[in-house]
């Protein structure tokens, strides 16, 4: 199955935008190798902008280019995207209503080696409570061009959370459309809700699941914000027990918000799969995915569990 | 010249009056750091910038942004005078469903970014600044800052990369009039050396009167005149300015008048100098 970098893909749909779109400029904190903002920087350095190591000035900056009617890509790790210049993204962005579009790369525990310091599993949370802002978890590479071409159409603030490694394509994928949650396997026993690369892990935890018997449906929910209410609460009728999946704390995310919606209009045990209140450490991504028990085994554990209990 | 500064003295005593009588009407607010604001924003809105109150939008318009988001009493009055919306809003300042916000806000027709959390108004003006140069287009960007949040960390951030940039045409204020809310200045946090420090940090630094209305024209007369570099100008204020018991009076920074007091504060900004047009 074919892997991709996220964050590639995102580099080469921003030269495109930016080919069709004089409007559009790039800011980055020094990480544009990493996020590769710095394919756009190449094609259009007049339009391409380094902010060095000063998350708060580059969002606050990008508040004062979107007032002159720029769309405004935002790049850096989703550590620093979020938490750092959270209050220029609060107040100044996101109060203002401005046309900028953060896109983040290196979330959750996948960013590996690094450690805890660079792992970021609350950027869902922090930005979840704020106004106006909506939220994207793409599944895999081509889900994450979707978002970026969705967000440069949209007016209006957005949150794009990339991860660091490769993440092999979604079979089944459908087409991106914003604030949709859609279903990848059908079932009949229990209802996996999952977004990002635990889309993946989901799939291969339902073809485990399948040995014992157990058809799991598995839905990939990539807007966050806002969170699509009524395939929630379809899949809570017809599934009775959830699953949510996500590579981010199990406090304030998608599991939060599956289980607002579900606790107010149609209440049914949710089980969650995120990490638990911890912060993370080095180790390769696969080794942290087994340690936190977030990979597919771990997935299929709770799943059977969930509708035995 | 003498005309120009009689018409300013006039405007910023008018604006002066405004402060008084809408803070008094909101009952709460920040007389201190509007009124020490008022002769900047007044040579501002009624000489320097190029701006079209039927068009707030027109993109060749100068930006002004106020980074000392809790002075908007000044700014409001300004732009209420220059025609951008009805004098009668101004009477319903921080009140509920109020076009006018308790900090300065995007709502209102002829501001473009709201403001209010400190610290982050050099970064905006750095955004519109930039954006200025990528279109080609040769509005200028002003930015008023207060004393007190040059302890923000932001601040310093966009002072190095306005300059890293050559931001010419961006132009700054600090409306220096030495007090916070906790105190003096100089005891909470001090900032000096301030002009070696912005000197330090490549900006052309100038330093006036920020009372003075023909220093004031002059100051930004050259700031326009200088390429390459931004410049800063630290404007040297009183707090509470114009209104003899506020000035200097820390009480001030976020009190408003009382009606006794708001009708002496008329009374004295009705008899002074400025009403006539001296400076």
């Amino acid at each position: 199955m074919e892997k991709l970098y996220a964050r590639d893909i995102y580099g080469k749909t921003l030269v495109e935008l930016g080919k069709k779109d004089d409007n559009i400029v790039v800011l980055d904190a020094d990480l544009s190798n990493s996020t590769r903002t710095a394919f756009f920087r190449k094609e259009f350095p007049g339009r391409f902008f380094n902010f060095g190591v000063a998350e708060q000035n580059m969002m606050a900056s990008a508040a004062g280019l979107a007032s002159c009617g720029k769309i405004v890509f935002v790049s850096t790790f989703a550590m620093f995207a979020t938490a750092r210049p959270l209050d220029q993204l609060r107040n100044t962005v996101c109060y203002n209503n401005f046309n900028v579009k953060i896109v983040a790369t290196h979330s959750g525990i996948t960013v590996g080696e690094d450690g805890a310091s660079h792992q970021a599993l609350e950027d869902i949370a922090i930005l979840r409570s704020i106004p106006h802002i909506r939220i994207v978890v793409p599944a895999d590479a081509m889900e994450a061009k979707d978002a970026v071409i969705a967000a440069y159409k949209e007016e209006g603030p957005f949150y794009i959370r990339l991860g660091r490694p490769k993440v092999a394509a979604i079979e089944g994928r459908r087409e991106f459309s914003l604030g949709k949650g859609y279903i990848l396997r059908k079932g009949r026993d229990l209802a996996i809700i999952a977004c990002g690369i635990m889309v993946g892990e989901a799939l291969k935890a339902q073809e485990m699941l399948k040995s014992k018997g157990i058809y799991a449906t598995v839905a990939n929910v990539h807007t966050i914000k806002p969170i699509d209410k009524n395939f929630i609460i379809e899949l809570a009728k017809e599934y009775k027990h959830i699953l949510v999946c996500e590579e981010h704390q199990s406090v304030g995310g998608l599991c939060s918000a599956v289980s607002e919606v579900l606790s107010r209009s149609y209440p049914v045990k949710v089980g969650s799969i995120g990490i638990n209140d911890r912060f993370g450490q080095s180790g390769s991504p696969q080794e942290l995915l087994d340690a936190y028990q977030l990979s597919s085994p771990h997935i299929a554990k709770r799943a059977e569990e969930l509708i035995r209990s | 010249m003498e005309d120009r500064i009689r018409l300013l003295k006039k405007k910023a005593n008018q604006i002066r009056k405004l402060i008084i009588e809408m803070l008094a009407a909101a009952g709460s607010g920040h007389p201190g750091g509007s009124l020490s604001s008022a002769d900047i924003i007044a040579c501002l809105y009624f000489d320097v910038l190029r701006y079209d109150p039927k068009n707030p939008s027109w993109p060749e318009r100068d930006r002004f942004h106020l980074s000392k988001g809790h002075a908007c009493p000044a700014l409001y009055a300004a732009l209420a005078l220059a025609g951008y919306f009805d004098t009668e809003e101004l009477w319903k300042l921080r009140k509920l469903g109020a076009l006018l916000q308790g900090h300065s806000d995007r709502r209102v027709p002829g501001i473009d970014v709201g403001s209010g959390s400190l610290g982050q108004g050099l970064s905006v003006a750095l955004g519109m600044a930039l954006a200025g140069k990528i279109d080609k287009r040769d509005y200028r960007v002003y930015c008023i800052m207060g004393d007190g949040e040059l302890q923000e960390g932001n601040i310093w951030e966009a002072a190095m990369a306005v300059s890293h940039f050559r931001l010419d045409n961006l132009c700054a204020v600090i409306d220096y009039n030495h007090f916070q809310i906790d105190g003096r200045v100089d005891e909470v946090m001090n900032p000096e050396p301030l002009s070696d420090k912005w000197k330090a940090f490549g900006w052309n630094v100038i330093e006036c009167n920020g009372h003075s209305m023909k220093e004031l024209l002059e100051s930004f007369d050259t700031a326009r005149k200088v390429k390459g570099k931004p410049t800063m100008i630290i404007a040297h204020t009183i707090k509470g300015k114009g209104v003899s018991f506020m000035e200097g009076v820390v009480d001030f920074h976020g009190r408003a008048p009382t009606e006794e007091e708001r009708k002496i504060a008329l009374n004295e900004l009705e008899n002074n100098e400025a009403s006539k047009g001296k400076e």
